[in-house]
């Protein structure tokens, strides 16, 4: 009988909809005002026994935030993610990139400078990198099994030469930072003449991992008696299995080092928030946890003393390290090389 | 009466309905399909930086991939098919014995089964540390299978194509007459003259075909190199298109090499596509070789049942090996994870989707091509149609995908929209199972029944319901079920846009298998296939009803 009435009936029931819809809404936001700092960082960082889940619960008791962590293959996957991102990425700070990969990181516009006051880093070498901080280091070495190889190489030329020499498990330079760092090994002591080298060791690569954990996992299930990791790694078969199975082979060239740095990125809203982790990074607080969680040596200050496994461990004679200038040059050039050698 | 029929009629034919031409539904669906293949390919074509074309073909590296992505499909073509012959030939000559259907069903299994739940079994049975290798170190032999390489592949492809070869070849002998075969016993032939007269002539026929199609999957084999192909060594170009995109991040060379594997796959279809046409499946019917005068040679029964055997424990061994180890594992810690259950959701999701985007493009494609065959007498133009609903034969999902990627990737929503466009290709990757299981029926119904219904003036809404529906429904069901199946256990475009914040499923378990996180592993496999078969049974028992029984 009466349209408008009708109509405004209508309205009303429209209008009531959408302020329930309005009233409903920010409850839902409200209840998830905690502010969320994302870690891109790579596998074993954040499995049960990496150093993830201590570093969330210490650093969450202090922020009264959400700490998340997104675990990729490895370190060198992570920048690719990040360039496939782009601005639009979720991660407010990117951990576990080392110092070959920081200039090539620094060229994506990506990273902010962290504007901190680098305190005294346990580190051999002189650190002033206006973007990226160091929270551990170490070496890589060639890890086998006692129980397996009577023979270890005692140097990256006996490895690569003596054919019997069993298999050995490696990682995807593309993907993975250990993979990288063995690229660079062996390219620093054979120069040129490395594509040779990798073509004669390639029979004997069982496989090609993306990752460092997927590798160390295949090789403690018996895949392979040799891996490629850290001359840290037997500390944690000596401390958590107190066993002397796995030792690191001592190279006569020397080891190549490894430098894992983090760094915030840029236009994040979380800014403020990655300043403190950052900070938080660098304490004791955190780099007592490394030694034990990452199976590193800590970069920054630490409050409690190594443990005492770490002083039977493989001391490199030298330390063998190409800069991040270097690296960004050559990078693509030799992991063709890499690929034309290992396809052979 | 008259007043009956006339009101009949006139719901019927719906009056007042919008009278939607013939030639619309087909159109708008070849359009569909047609504006996705140019935005990626033509997206491929802007990205691959042709000029830098002759640099990359002669880059050694990719030359030698290409080289071993040819040489594994072939390899594992002849095998499949090689193999597939006299398991065929022992099924063809047993038709009766008991347990024949449950072994045929076995051997339908693979192809619904997510390709990386089986490589899960394969690691399990054939790994390092696997069964195999365990028992050749109990007998006390040194000698190891290595799995990772070109072993592995050619296993995995195995398990999924010699079963397709036996059922794509098993319909051959349905077509040796009876005659021949009393004929052969009255000349006394012996089991290899009958091969080499007789069977190899039928045979030769679908020879070509079931290796043409058995060769494009194995082609454009993705998952099962990426996680058993073990380096730089055994990489197909599937394989290198996802490295580009994802490990080097150069859109231009995965743009590139997405149009090798494009031009190759034509080229594939080209030459055989005069055997592709029509190949029948077997469904499992007995066949008429009870005359053939060799099933009672001495030791032949023992022959047949050996090699019937050996292939079902090839098939079934995986799988066991699947069943023990998820049994086994972690169950509760893994099921009561919630990152497993918003993954499935996810796959949920997609294959519902999926399903849904290709029954409606199926069905659209379908109904102009039986209106140009019945209506308009235009053959060619319907059988065309049609097979462009088998496109994605030719264009690989993951070149769609790579063409979608690269023509995102500058507007940042790769990964907003990575679930969506994985549907969608999903959507046009199972396409074809639509055309091919609901085509038959809906022409057949055409045929018998257009003269009918253009009298009555039945057409549009009232004819799908009244007259197509009941006939197509069972297979209209199962292909939805095997639609959603298949894309519920797809890793494939999803391993291009796939992060943590979209998840699905069979990601899932490869980031668990890539972790090394084997125990949670075998779980999470088991479920992926134990959701699968779930997914497909309520499907086709929701569309299809209580009686779609199969």
């Amino acid at each position: 009988m009466n349209p408008p009435q009708f109509k405004s009936k209508r309205t009303v029931f429209i209008t009531s909809l959408l302020w329930l819809l309005t009233l409903l809404t920010p409850p839902l936001t409200v209840a998830d005002a905690k502010p969320t700092l994302t870690i891109y960082t790579y596998e074993s960082f954040v499995s049960k026994w990496g150093p993830g889940p201590l570093v969330e619960k210490a650093f969450e008791a202090e922020c009264s935030c959400d700490l998340r962590f997104i675990g990729l293959e490895d370190g060198a996957a992570l920048l690719s993610r990040l360039k496939l991102e782009g601005e639009r990425t979720s991660a407010d700070i990117v951990l576990g990139l080392d110092t070959s990969l920081t200039k090539e990181a620094l060229e994506t516009g990506l990273f902010a400078p962290h504007k901190m006051n680098i305190p005294e880093l346990g580190l051999s070498l002189p650190w002033d990198d206006a973007y990226f901080l160091p929270y551990d280091y170490g070496h890589f070495a060639i890890i086998y099994d006692t129980q397996r190889l009577n023979n270890p190489p005692h140097s990256m030329k006996a490895l690569i030469e003596n054919d019997e020499g069993g298999k050995l498990i490696i990682q995807d330079p593309r993907t993975s930072t250990p993979g990288l760092g063995l690229l660079l090994w062996v390219k620093s002591v054979f120069g040129t003449t490395a594509p040779q080298a990798w073509e004669k060791l390639a029979p004997r690569i069982l496989t090609v991992t993306k990752g460092w954990s997927e590798a160390y996992g295949l090789f403690l299930k018996g895949e392979a008696p040799m891996v490629l990791s850290y001359t840290t790694s037997p500390a944690y078969h000596m401390i958590a299995e107190e066993s002397d199975r796995y030792q690191a082979a001592d190279f006569a060239e020397g080891h190549y080092a490894q430098i894992e740095v983090a760094g915030k990125t840029v236009n994040r809203p979380q800014s403020k928030l990655a300043d403190d982790f950052l900070a938080f990074m660098v304490s004791p607080r955190f780099q007592d946890l490394i030694p034990t969680t990452n199976w590193m040596f800590p970069a920054g200050r630490t409050e409690k003393p190594l443990p005492e496994a770490f002083n039977k461990l493989v001391r490199p004679v030298r330390t063998l390290h190409f800069t991040p200038n270097e690296v960004t040059t050559h990078r693509k050039e030799w992991i063709n090389e890499w690929l034309h050698s290992m396809s052979r | 009466m008259d007043q009956r029929v006339a009101s009949l009629h006139e719901s019927l034919t719906g009056r007042s309905q919008l009278r939607v031409p013939g030639w619309l539904p087909g159109g708008l669906s070849l359009l569909v399909i047609s504006l996705i293949l140019f935005a990626s390919l033509s997206a491929l074509f802007f990205n691959a930086q042709l000029a830098s074309l002759t640099t990359t073909l002669f880059d050694p590296y990719l030359l030698r991939v290409l080289r071993f992505t040819l040489w594994q499909a072939s390899l594992s073509t002849l095998l499949s098919v090689l193999l597939a012959i006299p398991v065929a030939r022992a099924l063809a000559r047993r038709t009766t014995f008991r347990g024949r259907s449950v072994l045929l069903l076995l051997l339908g299994l693979p192809v619904a089964t997510p390709v990386i739940v089986v490589i899960f079994g394969i690691v399990e049975i054939y790994g390092n540390n696997g069964t195999l290798n365990h028992l050749i170190r109990l007998f006390g032999f040194s000698f190891q299978v290595n799995l990772y390489g070109l072993t592995g592949i050619l296993i995995a492809h195995l398990f999924f194509n010699m079963p397709l070869a036996v059922r794509m070849l098993l319909p051959a002998w349905n077509q040796i007459p009876d005659e021949s075969w009393r004929l052969a016993s009255q000349l006394g032939m012996k089991s290899g003259s009958l091969f080499k007269l007789i069977e190899w002539p039928v045979l030769r026929r679908v020879l070509p075909g079931s290796a043409g199609i058995i060769f494009l999957l194995c082609f454009a084999s993705f998952a099962i190199v990426l996680v058993l192909g073990g380096g730089p060594r055994a990489t197909t170009i599937e394989v290198a298109i996802y490295q580009a995109l994802r490990f080097d991040f150069e859109p231009s060379k995965a743009a590139l090499l997405a149009l090798i594997q494009l031009v190759i796959c034509t080229l594939t279809v080209a030459l055989l596509h005069h055997w592709l046409r029509a190949l029948p499946l077997s469904s499992g019917l007995a066949t008429t070789s009870q005359n053939r005068p060799d099933l009672n040679q001495p030791g032949s029964r023992l022959i047949d049942f050996g090699i019937i055997l050996v292939a079902t424990t090839f098939v079934a061994l995986p799988l066991l090996a699947l069943l023990r180890a998820g049994l086994t594992g972690p169950v509760l810690s893994v099921i009561s994870d919630q990152s497993l259950w918003s993954a499935a959701l996810n796959s949920l999701m997609i294959a519902i989707a999926a399903a849904g985007i290709a029954f409606s493009l199926g069905m659209a494609l379908l109904t102009t091509s039986r209106y140009l065959r019945f209506h308009r007498k235009q053959p060619n133009r319907s059988e065309l149609l049609e097979l462009s609903g088998s496109l994605t034969l030719v264009v690989p999902p993951m070149v769609i995908a790579t063409g979608l990627f690269s023509l995102l990737l500058p507007f940042g929503f790769v990964f907003d929209w990575g679930l969506v466009l994985v549907a969608m290709i999903n959507g046009l990757m199972v396409l074809p199972y639509v055309i091919r299981l609901v085509g038959p029926a809906l022409l057949a119904n055409g045929e018998h029944y257009h003269h009918l219904c253009s009298e009555l003036g039945i057409r549009g809404w009232h004819q799908f319901k009244l007259i197509d529906w009941p006939i197509i429904r069972h297979p209209a069901a199962f292909s939805m079920g095997l639609c959603a199946t298949l894309s519920f256990g797809d890793l494939g475009v999803v391993a291009l846009f796939g992060t943590h914040d979209a998840m699905t499923l069979p990601l899932l378990l490869y980031h668990r298998i890539g972790a090394y996180q084997f125990e949670a592993a075998s779980v999470t496999a088991l479920i992926l296939a134990l959701l699968c078969l779930v997914v497909f049974r309520v499907i086709d028992l929701l569309i299809g009803g209580r009686r779609a029984l199969h």
